[in-house]
């Protein structure tokens, strides 16, 4: 009896606290949501202009498990239009990654690609790449291969300038160090440069996957007929507000998923680091 | 022959944005014998560390020559260990691996590495940090894989650029201490440059005196009291009293040219 009262009241404390701290963060988000529904259903907008977040709720339910159809032809399709929007980014993006670290790193490290190719890629960089719509459906056609373009043109100035900046930044005096303890051209690249250059070409693959999901749900809206950019504008054009919020839910949903998954890669791979950022310090 | 022959070095720093040439080092001639301690002394300004710079093939004299082991320096080489003014450790690697970085450049397997680097990590005292990073751990230790780092190579001479100045005092004695009983124990050529009177005459055997700029050699005072020296000897002081003269000239004759 004695053993099952015996909880000290610091601890019921501290239990308490802890759990109010995993709940904090859900509190703006659930103030939102409460503040919506009550304004949805007020009437003040029709509610096929305004729906519900219960009603967004409804319709990605059914997109996703199609239990009444309320979606129409898009009921049970969500993983099949998620699926053609990830491989879109994914393909881009890891294209972008690998030509932007490769001529950022170029770039930043020799004089020689730095005057020949920079001035060219910083030419290109301001074009919008939403502006490379007509010539991308008339190179591509209409398929995955103008998205994926879009989604690397957005992807691959971000990779680009943080990896050339990551290289020009690196410690002269590392530079020095490597070259003291006999490192030749190549091993300075790999063994110095390279490592040193991490945490900022990491920042880079964060912004690009973020401009990734941009773009490719741009160029469903126009150049492809799937994804989940496709069905939000179709959805648009058939006045079904509650889909294109949903489709925009799982757009900032996968975008997030993206990005946790980048950090977690970033995590592993730049632990040296965590005890030097302020974030490290305070955790 | 000497482990490090300078031969009228002068080094022309060129300001372009004052269109203006700064002559840093002023025929600057200095043997340096092979297991020597010597300590460049000299305010700051005087091309003490560009001096250092120059035998360690970071930075090309304007004219002269530069031999170690009577070799021409043309470029930075694992036959010269630096120590620098800060630790400029690579800080993704650990300790260990830091120590080791030499022997992965050559190529050697990482065990073999691991193997030879624990020696080094036991000369500095520190076991049991052997798998820190360098911001898991104090300046002060962070300069004892420096300088281990160095020693590893087993380079013909190991240049120090103020390696101390930026440590708190109590760790700047220990580790004074410890690089003298590591040279005792190694024999070893240290250049060591410095701006302080006390750490020249604790640490070298050859204590030589720059002029503030431009550059030049005032007086290469050779000081062989025993160690442990006690700075508070009369020997230690007479030394002390020596040195300063030699710089309040300097800065006397400054003031009048001026």
């Amino acid at each position: 009896m004695t053993s099952v009262i015996d909880v000290s009241p610091a601890r019921t404390a501290f239990r308490l606290t802890r759990a109010f701290q995993g709940l904090e963060r859900l509190v703006v988000p659930a103030l939102l949501v409460a503040g919506w529904e009550a304004f949805a259903r007020s009437g003040v907008l029709p509610p096929a202009l305004l729906p519900a977040p219960s009603a967004v709720l409804h319709a990605l339910g059914d997109w996703v498990f199609g239990f009444d159809e309320t979606t129409q032809t898009y009921s049970g399709h969500w993983l099949r239009d998620a699926l053609a929007s990830a491989l879109r980014v994914f393909g881009g993006f890891a294209l972008a990654s690998l030509l932007g670290i490769l001529a950022g790193v170029a770039i930043g490290w020799s004089r020689l690609f730095e005057k020949t190719l920079e001035p060219t890629l910083q030419m290109l960089r301001p074009i919008p790449p939403v502006s490379w719509i007509p010539l991308a459906i008339i190179w591509f056609g209409i398929a995955d291969k103008p998205a994926i373009f879009l989604v690397f043109l957005g992807a691959f100035f971000p990779v680009l300038m943080n990896a050339i900046h990551g290289v020009k930044t690196v410690d002269h005096n590392l530079v020095r160090a490597g070259a003291m303890m006999g490192a030749n051209g190549r091993q300075m690249l790999t063994d110095i440069v390279l490592p040193a250059a991490l945490p900022s070409i990491f920042a880079g693959l964060r912004i690009a996957v973020g401009s990734a999901w941009m773009l490719t749900v741009t160029a469903e809206m126009v150049a492809v007929k799937s994804g989940l950019g496709y069905v939000l504008w179709d959805s648009y054009y058939f006045l079904r507000y509650d889909i294109v919020l949903a489709a925009m839910i799982s757009i900032g949903l996968l975008g997030y998923l993206s990005d946790l998954g980048i950090k977690a890669i970033m995590a592993r791979t730049l632990r040296w680091q965590q005890t030097t950022t302020v974030q490290g310090r305070a955790g | 022959m000497a482990a490090i022959e300078l031969r009228n070095i002068v080094k022309v720093f060129s300001d372009k944005r004052r269109g203006r040439d700064l002559l840093t080092l002023d025929n600057v001639n200095l043997d340096i014998e092979a297991n020597d301690f010597v300590c460049l002394l000299g305010p700051s300004g005087c091309g003490k560390s560009t001096l250092l710079n120059i035998i360690a093939g970071f930075e090309q004299a304007t004219s002269g020559r530069t031999l170690v082991d009577g070799k021409q320096v043309e470029r930075p080489g694992s036959d010269r260990g630096v120590v620098f003014q800060q630790p400029t450790l690579m800080p993704w690697l650990t300790a260990i691996d830091n120590i080791a970085f030499h022997l992965k450049l050559k190529g050697v397997g990482k065990a073999e590495r691991h193997h030879r680097a624990m020696e080094f990590i036991d000369l500095v005292g520190l076991r049991g940090f052997e798998h820190h990073h360098p911001s898991e751990m104090s300046g002060g230790m962070n300069q004892r894989v420096g300088i281990a780092r160095a020693l590893l190579m087993n380079p013909s001479v190991i240049l120090m650029d103020e390696p101390f100045a930026a440590l708190d005092a109590q760790t700047k004695l220990e580790l004074q201490e410890e690089l003298v009983a590591i040279w005792q124990k190694r024999r070893c050529t240290i250049v060591f440059v410095t701006h302080s009177v006390d750490e020249a005459l604790v640490l070298g055997n050859k204590i030589v005196v720059m002029t503030k700029r431009p550059g030049r050699i005032r007086e290469a005072v050779n000081f062989d009291l025993p160690r442990p020296r006690d700075i508070t000897s009369p020997e230690f002081n007479d030394a002390k009293r020596h040195i300063l003269s030699l710089i309040r000239e300097e800065s006397t004759r400054l003031a009048q040219a001026s």
